[in-house]
């Protein structure tokens, strides 16, 4: 090996090494950059092989007249009678329409029909003659009928099928027992639809309005080897947008449907899908940067909100949510003094106002939600809730009953099942500790994920559950038959005969005043049996880009709603 | 040589088998029912649902059914997402994971051997007792608090800057890469770090580095071939395991921002109890772990003779 000959002889000392040594790695750090913007050049082409096309939209593009918008997830099911989640629901009610719709308003009016006659046991839609899909094809009859069949069909496993259970024959036919054709629905002609009904159905109207009603194209559908609505290119739309872009867990562009019968109402040229993540923070922060045109507001961003000044709203997304009791005779929440003590000291008001601390809920007083219609105005307006009475005096007295009608020295301890969210705990803490301080109760939380808490309220393996309920359509009964003691969603197995009886009687009456009178009954009954304990009706709150106008926000069917939304002129 | 490498395959397909085997046990032994939805259903929909499923049959079929698939390399169709079968979630997801796992590996790697380096030869001083620190933050801040952090501190830039610097979240550009790579790679970055300055300090005193300094060798040389090219072994060594962990361990940068890879699916699938694609997707990332760790092992038998013998 050469020698190098020293050129000065502090060479060899430590510093000048570490110099000379510290310079190399710095060339060496130099290089390396170099390699990785390089790298990161060959990896941006094979992104565009393997992504999508992002990019770096605004939250509102006046020129393209297009916005951007975020989803919680990816829509896991666009077959329209398939479908059972609300994010699948929100995109689906943008790109398809049935044969009534709601409009601005919420009125409902006609959508594919332009006519409709609901009878006592029929029914007869009469559909636009210039409704189209997507490919310019007309809409006709036979693609409801088809829809209807194939959401009845056994080998379908539709997990909505019970909303064909209105259809004579319904029932039947999803349980395998009778053919497709038995299905009372037929196509009198290309633009005639007719419907034979299972039994009176006051609320027939309102339920076409319900996304399973949607149609479906059969030759399409075949056409997909079994891939319907995998892909934008495996859909078909009637609706105002139409899907042309779907990258999965990333992007979905709605443009708008040049073939939609009343094109010339639709506003937007394009909504865009730019962003999908479950994590609120992260949609906070793409509104913050102005990459979507709305966010949801979770508690701790209320404050953020405010101090941006932003626009903040809220509406009512339709849940009820209560604590349901287990009302099976082992159980010592069957007595109802018990129930009765625990209803006299829960104060919803003050869940609402420190412990959620959310703007928007309502305290809850009663089964039905405040937005459901009565006769001439609200039902709850119509027909007022019970009065709340908090006593805990009395609430003691009826302790010492329950022992005695148990027979027992203590009441056991009760197990209170919740889902594993923050705001479910830290509700439970409060009944926890309420029940705790003025009625002596040991409650125990079960916190589960989901699908567990699904799956031991289906056992009945508790005692109280922290339960919740949204409307599927927009009438009284959606809640009404809730405790009806035959529906399988009546997980605490209260059994009434009047409520029974009520219940038939909305199910089976077309005079409003007498299903109002039986819905008031409900009402009555479910406060004064305890069967549950009302909690709030839950409000949201968001924000919006400040020219993102006519967003309508609803308790039943799609939501957020942008059909009608439009871009404002600065 | 070539019987090694097939002797370490034999042992990563028999632990295939077996992580196949222990997930399919565990599935179906957590409670909780896969077809619970927020409506319950009438008996005839579930028995409908259970037969599309293959739940109707008696565990041990499910289970010679599940492995025959398996052996075709098919995962079967989504609980959750209906319409998509488990392979094309893993065939569109797992490249985005794997190129952003890619680059946070090389920051992760590079940035270790660097910064390793340089506090190793300014041991004690100033810059060792800064990069020291902010290696034990790196290591010690679970990465969901840096994500948001990184995220927050995009959202200031582009305020500050008053136009798109870089943006906060979605995927397509190398501009959506750059942060959620630094923020993925940061704790291995950290953790390499501490690797190669330790592995530099006891190269620094061995005696072949004294031999060449007294040989008069130039100080460029000593340092790059004598010290940096001994001390970086260790750092090769871990690399696979980290490669691997980083690849699959992206599911709270992907959340955070936006970013379609195949962690959330992976996350998101135990939470809605989605057995086909719990199992896809743990069969697959375990093979992926399994056969990382197996090249490297196999590359490092081509350069050192002596893991041969063995």
């Amino acid at each position: 090996m050469r020698q190098t000959p020293l050129q000065n002889p502090a060479a060899s000392s430590e510093d000048s090494f570490i110099r000379t040594a510290g310079r190399q790695l710095l060339l060496y750090t130099l290089m390396a950059v170099v390699a990785i913007g390089g790298l990161m050049f060959l990896l941006d082409a094979l992104a565009g092989l393997v992504g999508s096309e992002s990019g770096n939209t605004a939250a509102v593009e006046v020129e393209r007249n297009m916005i951007t918008i975020s989803l919680r997830d990816e829509p896991p099911q666009l077959d329209s009678g398939q479908r059972a989640d609300q994010i699948s629901g929100m995109v689906l009610g943008h790109i398809m329409e049935g044969l009534l719709i709601r409009d601005a308003e919420s009125n409902l009016v006609g959508g594919v029909a332009q006519r409709w006659e609901v009878n006592e046991r029929d029914a007869t839609f009469w559909l636009r003659k210039n409704a189209r899909w997507s490919d310019g094809e007309p809409v006709t009859a036979h693609d409801f009928v088809f829809a209807w069949r194939k959401a009845a069909d056994p080998a379908q496993a539709s997990e909505y099928a019970f909303v064909m259970y209105y259809l004579k024959n319904g029932e039947a036919v999803a349980a395998g027992e009778l053919p497709l054709e038995a299905l009372g629905v037929r196509a009198i002609d290309d633009h005639t639809l007719y419907v034979e009904l299972e039994r009176p159905t006051a609320f027939f109207d309102k339920l076409v309005a319900f996304q399973t009603y949607y149609p479906i194209r059969e030759d399409f559908f075949h056409s997909t080897n079994g891939r319907y609505s995998a892909g934008a290119k495996e859909l078909l739309y009637n609706g105002r947008f139409k899907l042309t872009n779907w990258v999965h867990g990333s992007s979905l562009l709605m443009e708008k449907n040049e073939h939609y019968w009343n094109k010339d109402d639709v506003k937007l040229d394009a909504i865009k899908v730019g962003y999908i993540t479950r994590d609120g923070h992260s949609r906070f922060n793409f509104f913050k940067d102005n990459k979507i045109a709305y966010a949801r507001l979770e508690a701790e961003q209320l404050y953020s909100a405010m101090e941006n000044h932003f626009q903040i709203r809220r509406y009512q997304d339709g849940s009820l949510f209560f604590l349901e009791f287990n009302h099976r005779e082992d159980r010592p929440t069957s007595s109802w003094h018990l129930r009765r003590a625990m209803q006299l000291v829960t104060d919803s008001g003050e869940l609402v106002n420190k412990v959620t601390k959310l703007p928007g809920y309502l305290p809850g007083r009663s089964l039905f939600p405040v937005y459901l219609r009565g006769v001439n105005s609200t039902f709850r307006e119509e027909f007022p809730a019970p009065e709340p009475e908090l006593d805990p005096q009395q609430a003691l007295l009826h302790i010492q009953q329950a022992k005695a009608e148990l027979g027992v020295e203590e009441i056991p301890p009760l197990t209170l099942l919740i889902g594993d969210t923050p705001i479910a705990k830290s509700q439970a803490e409060y009944f926890q500790e309420v029940y705790q301080q003025k009625l002596g109760l040991d409650i125990k939380i079960d916190a589960q994920i989901f699908k567990q808490r699904l799956d031991k309220m289906g056992k009945a393996d508790f005692d109280i559950v922290m339960a919740g309920w949204g409307p599927d359509y927009d009438d009284a009964l959606t809640f009404g038959d809730l405790f009806a003691s035959w529906n399988l969603n009546n997980h605490g197995r209260w059994a009434h005969e009047e409520y029974d009886a009520m219940v038939a009687i909305a199910q089976n009456s077309i005079v409003p005043e007498e299903r109002m009178a039986a819905f008031a009954r409900m009402q009555q009954l479910i406060y004064d049996e305890v069967v549950i304990l009302p909690h709030y009706e839950r409000g949201n709150s968001y924000v919006t880009h400040p020219q993102l106008k006519g967003m309508v926000r609803r308790a039943v069917g799609s939501d957020p709603d942008l059909r009608y939304a439009y871009i404002e002129a600065e | 040589m070539w019987r090694y490498t097939f002797k370490r395959l034999l042992q990563g397909v028999i632990t295939v088998w077996f992580i196949a085997t222990a997930t399919f046990a565990a599935m179906h032994l957590v409670p909780g029912d896969p077809l619970a939805s927020d409506k319950a259903v009438s008996e005839e929909i579930r028995a409908n649902l259970e037969a599309k499923y293959g739940l109707n049959e008696p565990v041990w079929k499910q289970y010679t059914i599940y492995l025959g698939n398996l052996a075709q390399g098919d995962f079967g169709i989504s609980f959750t997402q209906k319409n998509r079968l488990v392979n094309d979630i893993i065939r569109e997801h797992f490249p985005v994971s794997a190129t952003l796992g890619l680059l946070a590996v090389l920051f992760a790697g590079l940035g270790g051997v660097i910064w390793g380096a340089l506090t190793a030869l300014y041991r004690n001083r100033l810059p060792d007792i800064i990069i020291m620190f902010l290696v034990i933050l790196g290591i010690s801040v679970p990465s969901f608090v840096v994500a948001a952090f990184g995220q927050l501190g995009l959202v200031s830039l582009n305020n500050l800057a008053g136009f798109n610097v870089l943006p906060v979240g979605g995927w397509g550009t190398v501009a959506h890469m750059l942060v959620p790579a630094m923020v993925l790679g940061l704790s291995t970055m950290a953790y390499l770090t501490r690797l190669m300055r330790s592995s530099m300090l006891e190269i620094v005193s061995s005696d072949f580095v004294r031999t060449a300094k007294a040989k008069g060798l130039p100080p460029t040389r000593i340092f790059t071939a004598h010290q940096l090219r001994n001390a970086v072994l260790p750092v090769i060594t871990v690399l696979g395991p980290a490669i691997a962990a980083i690849t699959t361990g992206g599911f709270v940068v992907e959340l955070v921002f936006a970013i379609p890879g195949l962690g959330r699916y992976f996350v998101e699938a135990v939470q809605q109890l989605d057995y086909t694609v719990i199992m896809g997707t743990t069969v697959f990332y375990g093979a992926f772990l399994v056969f990382m760790v197996i090249a490297v092992d196999v590359i490092y038998g081509f350069i050192d003779p002596r893991v041969r013998l063995e």
